[in-house]
């Protein structure tokens, strides 16, 4: 059995992101993602290779979306109400009751502001948001028969999950985004250590390590502080949810502590909305968060105001939040062509901006000039001020969770080709696990577990259950292991269950009488000296154990030993059955009768020639 | 108390509330003066034990508490996993993790640990507050107990006190303390719904929702021996937790069935309802079982309480609100505040509860542990409770205390109050009824079953209305076999008290057990042979043997690690097999070795020997022996049983039993 990985986004890119995975033949899509920066049919992932027909509903079994980012859920709508699948969409309860919110906003944007054809209707996102089913953290939910899967939390934004499918055997995780230290509202990612064929990780910072996320905190404020110190404005290009909320907590608190009276804006109602579902989500935020929200809830900003139009060429300072992130369309783009003139205002670029976003021009250097998408050109005089720290988990985060999990494979998506390889050749060779890169259209097969099924028996379960302790002197300490193996017969009957016996059991199992097979001499030895019976089992014991290597424990009594199945016993008869060859009757010779079993067949040779050269 | 594959469970621990109803709430002189009276005149004495009972047979003294009979005499270390079903089955539960040998681990959804550490801390701060108002006391008996030991207590005390057997004593406890609380909370591991938590690898424990309120659940544990699901009260359909999931209920091995609220009701089960469903398939049968009947009566009842309520608002009384099911109270306080908001009475409602702001607040983030109705405001960016704007607009005043300062000053009668009851001995609850309770156009709403017992006896006599509701707390008998015969367990446990009311002989199910109080029940096993999984890679480095006797039979040896893995026995291949490492020999013949087979066996490898039968004697078995010539000597005796190769020639003995594994099957 195999799992085969196809990459339908984000494969050596960010944006778009679209796994499909197959797991024993069920075919799981993990989000459903729109490129930012793609203008053309290439913004959503290439449906067509999954079915030429356009019957997604038989192809697929389920899709889960992992967060309500428009790179993982941007083209759900599209591919529920254009291409037509119907099946089970799954995501979290806060990416169900936040994820409209977002389709709608970058709908509009792209509608009304860019004037570009309607991929998808509002009327489109309520009946896609229908089909989707919400799902709780650790939630185990059994999509059909086989299929079970199950989501963590995974930090990145609100009721971002990483998620955790099995069928049969063979289970995967697909992280999503995710991020491996806690923010200011959202707690670290967390996963139990699962068995893993397959780990499908993002990669969006696969080189970076970043230190502690306090001094790059204190640097965001300390510009927007300068900036409106200075009398400018600050404009802060953010995507509805998430990093708006996470700033504006940090700016919220920190106006609160500097005493700063300059008004916050928050350019739409819309994100004003989003903060009352953040406050009913609490569960999903932080534990710091969740246990303060009795007495205050940190959603209920102090200093946050809407923000108008006629506001734009206001004087005096001001901080304003606006949609969309990375300036690729929309109000935060119009109001950075009034505001980036200025040298006195600020733009503060939080998060990753996607190549072909002005954002992303903003970030690449020094530009003194910038293309705006119809032509026209912006002077850029203002200060760009990068937000460093980032939802996203960084090398080092991504290097833990695989350690952690320590799957049988790798993939790696959603990241930057070169560094994406970089990080490749370090799992490869640190962790030693196969990494796969693959880049969109492409498909990795990795081989699954599987597991037999058997019926095992009382007895096998107890001797398997039994502590097999070992003792052994290291220099000064004792050390106790327990080598604990199972060692059973299993017995295949045509059409019947296998099943799994103890050794004892077998004859019974087949209807057979047992025959036992065992070995016998009678051993002359020679006794030294004036030796008793019992003198001279004690001198052979000591004998054995000098120079048999296996034989462990020696149990003597009287006129007998015994080492494992071997056992030998003073023979007083005449003429033993079992004595062979020497026969004379000399006082100095006496008989050990000995009689072993097959197993331990080298054993008793062992025995049997130490005794032979005490003769 | 379950016992399985060598784990001991403990399922809910809560304390008898109704117990505490022996109390006095008002520990005042009169009564102590009364006493003395009594004692002085024995007539009234006599005449006492045949006349009701006053609230002078109160006992007036801090509250002890109650728990199960028969925990005390459980060694708390031997207890492996506890779980918790709902915020009441938690009460108890400090007084076991107080216990320093306690070790168990405990298992509740998230929902039931938050309400019920509510529940625990409210309860312990109103007990804070008797003993600032009434002094504390710091025995640590319960002297108490002396004096209802004599004569003139009433039965109905004694019976409580010392249980009908007069062996329940040692089930009193004085209460836990807020740290005993944290403490416990700390133990505890919460689970979501449907989340599977595994214990020590072996049992997998799963919460399923219950229906019965937030946070509510059925317990379903998987082992490898086999599946057991623990179902206690439940509601189909409800109108603020989520539904009773009873799929995720479907075809365990034993199903243990415990709700007793059926008890309550005095329906008889119409065997004619059986017989019909009996045809029925799944889907019909899970129709059937949610139909919203049921709830839309619940929806009635609680439109009949704020009808109620709304009646004597206007004429001018007060009402008093106690009940502890928080679901419940949430969804009334909506429908009261949405009624005062409609009509033109400007009545405000209070919420008196130490924890009320934080119990209120909580609600509204816990959308995932609502019905789906709910769940659909979250998603269109509304509260799940509507108490929030109402609380915001003053509609609705909480307050953690009725000597809380601001009180006061927005107190205005008339008003609807909600408060916790405690069994209106503790809280609130007792200040206001002794407020109200001359006041005929005043108020009180109950929970079934407070009245019937002692109750309401310090505030009696009694002018003010008293309306009890019992709103469903569980599944319904009639509705039982229809549940039963869609979930369709091997086994069946039933109290015996639910077994004697209900007839389950239609019921399709192997065998139906019924279990009583304080009595061990041992259920057979059930699954033949318990599943052992074998790893694939494991499995094809097995060297298969084909048989001589048995074409039909294929074995092979195996050996690796066995470990146990989410609650399945697992092989995973640790160490090489023999087959791979060349080294074959079976260890384990079975048939029997005809001597002139082996004879001609040892020919081929020159090996040069005689036959000697010897016939057994005295009913012995009879015996063959070859003694072997060449190349050395020895001997092979083989009978029925086994054979014996005698030789001091390693090769010889090794060529010898080359012989035989030819010519016997082995392993």
């Amino acid at each position: 059995m195999a799992i085969d990985c196809l990459v339908l986004g984000a494969g050596q890119e960010i944006g778009k992101s679209c796994v499909v995975v197959t797991i024993n033949g069920k075919k799981i899509m993990f989000d459903c993602g729109m490129h930012m920066g793609c203008d053309d049919h290439n913004r959503y992932p290439d449906f067509s290779i999954l079915s030429n027909s356009g019957d997604f509903d038989s192809t697929i079994s389920c899709v889960i979306i992992t967060h309500f980012h428009m790179d993982h859920v941007g083209a759900l709508p599209y591919f529920t109400e254009v291409c037509g699948y119907n099946g089970p969409v799954y995501m979290s309860y806060p990416t169900k009751a936040l994820s409209p919110l977002m389709l709608e906003d970058y709908r509009r944007i792209m509608v009304d502001r860019r004037g570009e054809e309607e991929l998808f209707t509002s009327a489109h996102i309520a009946s896609c948001m229908n089909k989707v089913i919400p799902l709780d953290l650790k939630q185990t939910i059994q999509v059909d028969e086989d299929l079970q899967i199950r989501a963590y939390y995974a930090g990145h934004v609100l009721g971002a999950v990483m998620v955790y499918a099995k069928v049969g055997d063979a289970a995967i995780v697909y992280t999503g985004d995710y991020n491996m230290t806690t923010d200011r509202h959202l707690g670290a990612a967390k996963i139990d250590r699962l068995q893993l064929d397959l780990l499908i990780s993002e990669s969006t910072y696969a080189t970076t390590t970043r230190g502690s996320k306090y001094p790059r905190e204190r640097e965001f404020l300390q510009a927007v502080h300068k900036c409106v110190a200075g009398g400018g404005k600050a404009l802060i290009p953010s995507f509805a949810l998430g990093r708006a909320q996470e700033l504006c907590m940090l700016l919220d608190d920190y106006w609160e502590r500097m005493n700063i009276k300059v008004p916050i804006y928050f350019s739409s109602g819309l994100t004003i909305q989003a903060n009352m579902y953040y406050k009913m989500l609490i569960s999903w935020t932080s534990q710091n968060v969740k246990e303060k929200h009795v007495t205050h809830n940190p959603f209920d900003f102090k200093n946050v105001k809407d923000f108008d139009r006629s506001l734009i060429h206001a004087p005096g300072p001001c901080v304003l939040f606006a949609t969309p992130g990375m300036l690729c369309a929309g109000f935060s783009l119009e109001v950075f062509k009034h505001w980036a003139p200025s040298p006195l205002n600020l733009v503060a670029l939080p998060g990753y901006s996607v190549a072909g976003t002005v954002g992303h021009k903003l970030m690449s250097g020094k530009p003194t000039t910038v293309d705006l998408y119809n032509g026209t050109k912006v002077d850029v005089r203002c200060k760009i001020h990068q937000v460093a720290f980032s939802p996203h988990t960084d090398a080092k985060g991504i290097m833990d969770l695989t350690k952690f999990l320590s799957p049988k494979n790798i993939v790696l998506v959603h990241g930057e080709k070169p560094s994406m390889m970089s990080l490749k050749d370090k799992i490869t060779s640190e962790l030693d696990i196969p990494c796969f890169v693959p880049a969109n259209g492409e498909t990795v097969s990795v081989a699954s577990t599987t597991f037999v099924k058997a019926n095992a028996s009382d007895m096998f379960l107890k001797i398997c259950s039994n502590p097999n302790f070992r003792f052994s002197n290291s220099s000064t300490q004792l050390r106790v292991t327990d080598q604990r193996t199972a060692d059973g017969v299993l017995v295949i009957e045509k059409s019947k269950k296998a099943k799994m016996v103890h050794q004892d059991e077998v004859s019974e199992v087949l209807h057979e009488k047992d025959h036992v097979v065992s070995l016998a001499y009678c051993c002359p030895v020679k006794v030294k000296g004036e030796s008793d019976d019992v003198g001279l089992i004690k001198q052979l014991s000591e004998k054995i154990s000098e120079t048999v290597s296996c034989a462990d424990e020696i149990h003597e009594s009287e006129t007998c030993l015994q080492v494992g199945s071997f056992k030998g016993s003073l023979c007083l008869k005449e003429e033993c059955v079992h004595r062979r060859g020497i026969s004379s009757s000399c006082s100095e010779v006496k008989f050990l009768c000995c009689n072993w079993s097959v197993a331990d067949l080298e054993l008793g040779w062992g025995i049997i020639n130490a005794m032979k050269q005490n003769l | 108390m379950l016992n399985l594959s060598g784990f001991r469970i403990l399922i809910d621990c809560p304390l008898d509330l109704l117990a505490l109803t022996i109390f006095s709430p008002l520990p005042c002189d009169v009564g102590i003066e009364a006493y003395g009276q009594n004692d002085q005149n024995p007539i009234e004495k006599k005449q006492k034990l045949e006349r009701q009972m006053t609230p002078d047979d109160l006992v007036s003294a801090e509250p002890w508490y109650k728990t199960i009979k028969t925990l005390h005499l459980w060694e708390a270390s031997l207890i492996d996993i506890v779980l918790i079903s709902n915020p009441m089955g938690l009460l108890g539960l400090p007084f076991l993790t107080q216990n320093p040998r306690f070790c168990a681990k405990i298992y509740m959804t998230e929902a039931t640990a938050k309400i019920g550490q509510l529940m625990m801390e409210d309860l312990v701060s109103m007990h804070m507050e008797f003993r600032r108002l009434h002094g504390p006391e710091d025995s640590s008996f319960p002297w108490w107990t002396k004096n209802l030991d004599g004569e003139e207590v009433p039965s109905v005390l004694k019976n409580i006190v010392f249980g009908e057997n007069g062996n329940d004593l040692g089930s009193w406890m004085r209460l836990y303390s807020l740290d005993d609380v944290k403490s416990c909370m700390k133990k505890v591991q919460d689970v979501k719904f449907s989340e599977e938590v595994c214990y020590n690898g072996t049992l997998i424990i799963k919460a399923l929702s219950s229906g019965l309120d937030i946070g509510d659940c059925n317990w379903l544990i998987n082992g490898p021996n086999g599946s057991l699901s623990y179902v206690s009260d439940s509601i189909f359909v409800s109108h603020h937790s989520k539904n009773f999931d009873f799929h995720g209920l479907k075809g365990t091995d034993v199903m243990i069935y415990s709700g007793f609220s059926c008890l309550q009701s005095a329906e008889i089960t119409d065997s004619d309802c059986i017989s019909t469903i009996s045809e029925n398939n799944d889907e019909r049968l899970a129709a059937s079982l949610l139909d919203n009947e049921e709830s839309l009566g619940e929806l009635e009842k609680l439109a009949f309480v704020c009808s109620c309520a709304a009646e004597s608002a206007d004429a001018g009384g007060s009402t008093l609100i106690t009940i502890t099911r928080v679901g419940i109270v949430l969804q009334l306080l909506e429908l009261l505040s949405n009624s005062i908001e409609s009509s033109s009475l400007k009545v405000p409602i209070f919420v008196i509860s130490s924890v009320a702001e934080e119990l209120l607040a909580y609600a509204n983030t816990i959308p995932e542990w609502l019905c789906e109705q709910r769940q659909e405001k979250l998603i269109s960016g509304e509260p799940s409770f509507d108490h929030l704007k109402f609380i915001k607009d003053k509609k609705i005043h909480l307050f953690p205390a009725v000597h809380s300062p601001n009180l006061i000053t927005s107190w205005q009668e008339p008003c609807m109050v909600f408060a916790p009851h405690w069994s209106l001995r503790l809280g609130p609850s007792v200040q206001l009824l002794q407020r109200w309770r001359g006041d005929p156009k005043s108020l009180l709403v109950l929970e079934d079953g407070i009245s019937s017992g002692l109750g309401l006896l310090p505030f009696r006599p009694i002018a003010m209305k008293i309306l009890q509701c019992s709103f469903l707390s569980g599944i319904r008998l009639q509705k039982f076999p229809t549940l039963l015969s869609l979930l369709k367990p091997k086994i069946l446990l039933v109290p015996d008290v639910v077994n004697q009311r209900i007839n389950l002989s239609t019921v399709k199910t192997k065998s139906i057990l019924s279990y009583s109080e304080n009595k061990m029940l041992s259920v057979g096993r059930i699954a033949e042979n318990a599943d052992v999984e074998i790893m694939a890679e494991l499995a094809t480095k097995l060297s298969w043997k084909k048989l001589r006797q048995r074409e039909n039979f294929g074995i092979a040896r195996l050996k690796g690690d066995f470990v146990m893995e989410n609650g399945k026995q697992r092989l995973v291949s640790g160490l090489d097999q023999e087959g791979s490492s060349g080294k074959t020999r079976s260890l384990r013949h079975w048939g029997t070795v005809a001597p002139e087979t082996l004879l001609d066996a040892l020919m081929k490898m020159s090996v040069i020997g005689s036959i000697e039968h010897r016939r057994g004697e005295n009913g012995a078995e009879g015996k063959s022996i070859i003694y072997i010539t060449n190349p050395s000597g020895g001997m092979i005796e083989t009978s029925e049983m086994g054979t014996a190769i005698i030789t001091d020639d390693e090769t010889v003995a090794s060529k010898i039993f080359q012989a035989i594994d030819g010519i016997l099957d082995g392993i």
